[in-house]
């Protein structure tokens, strides 16, 4: 194709936005609806996603050996643990901290009890590894696994937090994926009928191309640009505005509601647009050309 | 060469636009298709298109048979046939020189090869000094000549010419068609649809004449039978 044919499709796109002023603009006003929904939906999840993620890594699965076993062997069971895919980190703690640790709790203002077992400490078997997991639903494999495991005496573990936070976590993914199927099937549709209108628009134009004998490409091409630059200006518009917006509310929350903020570690505004900023663009141009590309290949054959 | 064979073509509504035409034409002819409204005359010209296919017989078109024409191919055959219609089909909205040049544009030619084709075209027509105008501030006849220069301006071996003078007054009438006749004059074959039997007994081209969907007569220098 000729770099001449190709402006020209452009142009003609361009020009059809132009001449369907109103139409394009109620599409972009649509398609911006949409992508502001789906970008404030987004923010949410991905912020209660990274807080059920930053609880997740609090929980911990906690494996006692057996008595007697010696350091060499705890070390290689704890090189066997570091190894599997699920487990993103892990603490040691030796007899000696936990007995420091309980002593603590436990003996507070009798520190003189406490120290009648200096030389007999009571927990010279609770040396421990607390396993902390990259994804708490493999929590069930990561026990089954710590369970075969020779010289591990027992396995804690804390099911219920694990499965709420799991279900909650599936949850959300299936929350978010039927909003954004409803906003995709709304966005192309309405896309779909200011190219119908474009269509009608340019009616005698289509017929005199068709019959000088343009061929699928030239008669479509310019429809799929019109659709694709509503696309663009319908998802830029939102992602600035939400970009500006989230910014500002994530300092003002900061500021005025410090209480929130302990509570709640926000995303930063670079890391959720990382992610919103390609997605949103992408949906915006996919559902443009989407919508473009299935009603001229519905109505615009040669 | 122009070759249909047998053809029928029937609409849904069951009687047949065109009833078994066979009709020859060979390269570089003028030919005056004659008959009423409802005859079937455009339906013949939609069939030489490609824009309907016949229900029976075959149809065969500078050595393209027409029914076995694969879809893709339609475009590149189309640029084989400029046509004219009646009412021009002009784009209002585009000056005279971007309505020759569109059919250029349409087919992918370079942009270079635009700019040098349809001046000549538009002078060929003798309207290069009105390159600017809009189709609305041109004469009828103009206008036409406007749509020949669309037409031919892809080089077509044929002009399909459907109704050419049907909106146009006697003096534009006879500059329209003593154009068509030049441009026959150059080797394209051209096909005249018309109602004006004043031009058609003047020209003294081969007529063919249709009614209700069949050839009645097909006169080399002839008048045609009256419609």
């Amino acid at each position: 194709m000729r770099f001449s044919t190709f402006f020209y499709t452009i142009k003609q796109g361009l020009k059809s936005i132009w001449r369907n002023k109103m139409f394009s603009l109620a599409s972009i006003a649509t398609m911006t609806a949409c992508i502001f929904l789906f970008g404030l939906f987004f923010i949410i999840v991905v912020n209660f996603q990274s807080m059920v993620k930053e609880a997740e890594s609090g929980v911990a699965v906690t494996v006692l050996f057996d008595e007697g076993i010696t350091e060499e062997k705890i070390e290689e069971i704890g090189g066997l643990i570091r190894a599997r895919v699920e487990v993103s980190r892990i603490e040691y703690t030796s007899p000696e901290e936990a007995w420091e640790s309980f002593k603590d709790v436990y003996f507070n203002g009798n520190e003189a009890v406490a120290e009648s077992f200096a030389n007999d400490n009571p927990l010279a078997n609770s040396a421990s590894y607390s396993i902390y997991m990259n994804d708490i639903s493999m929590q069930k494999t990561l026990v089954t696994y710590l369970n075969s495991i020779e010289g591990i005496r027992q396995v804690n573990q804390s099911e219920t937090v694990a499965n709420t936070l799991s279900d909650f976590n599936t949850l959300i993914g299936y929350i978010s994926a039927g909003i954004i199927l409803i906003l995709l099937g709304v966005a192309i549709f309405l896309i779909s009928n200011t190219i119908m209108v474009g269509i009608s628009v340019r009616k005698e134009e289509i017929a005199i191309m068709k019959l000088i004998g343009a061929t699928d490409y030239i008669v479509r091409a310019p429809f799929v640009v019109e659709g694709v630059v509503i696309g663009l200006i319908g998802a830029a518009i939102p992602l600035g505005i939400l970009y500006v917006l989230y910014g500002e509310i994530v300092v003002y929350i900061g500021e005025n509601f410090s209480f929130i903020g302990s509570m709640m570690q926000f995303l930063t505004v670079e890391q959720v647009f990382e992610t919103l900023l390609p997605i949103g663009m992408i949906l915006g141009v996919g559902i443009g050309y989407l919508g473009s590309h299935i009603t001229t290949r519905k109505h615009l054959r040669v | 060469m122009i070759s249909l064979e047998h053809v029928s073509k029937s609409y849904a509504a069951g009687i047949p636009a065109l009833n078994d035409v066979n009709i020859e034409i060979e390269d570089g002819e003028f030919v005056f298709i004659v008959g009423d409204s409802g005859s079937g005359k455009s339906t013949l010209i939609k069939l030489l298109l490609k824009e309907l296919d016949p229900t029976e017989g075959n149809i065969s078109v500078n050595g393209h048979l027409l029914n076995k024409m694969k879809r893709r191919h339609v475009p590149k055959f189309r640029r084989n046939i400029g046509v004219v219609f009646q009412d021009f089909r002009l784009l209002e909205d585009r000056n005279v020189y971007e309505n020759v040049a569109f059919a250029q544009r349409v087919i992918g030619e370079s942009t270079r090869a635009i700019k040098k084709n349809a001046p000549a075209m538009l002078s060929m027509v003798g309207l290069a000094a009105k390159y600017r105008s809009f189709p609305k501030q041109l004469s009828g006849g103009e206008q036409q000549r406007v749509a020949i220069a669309r037409a031919l301006i892809n080089e077509p071996h044929i002009l399909l010419a459907d109704e050419p003078t049907g909106n146009l007054d006697n003096n534009n009438a006879w500059e329209t068609m003593k154009l068509l006749e030049e441009i026959n004059a150059k080797g394209t074959t051209v096909i005249v649809v018309t109602h004006n039997m004043e031009i058609v007994k003047a020209m003294n081209k081969r007529v063919i004449t249709i009614s209700k969907g069949v050839v009645v007569s097909d006169e080399k220098g002839g008048a045609g039978d009256e419609v």
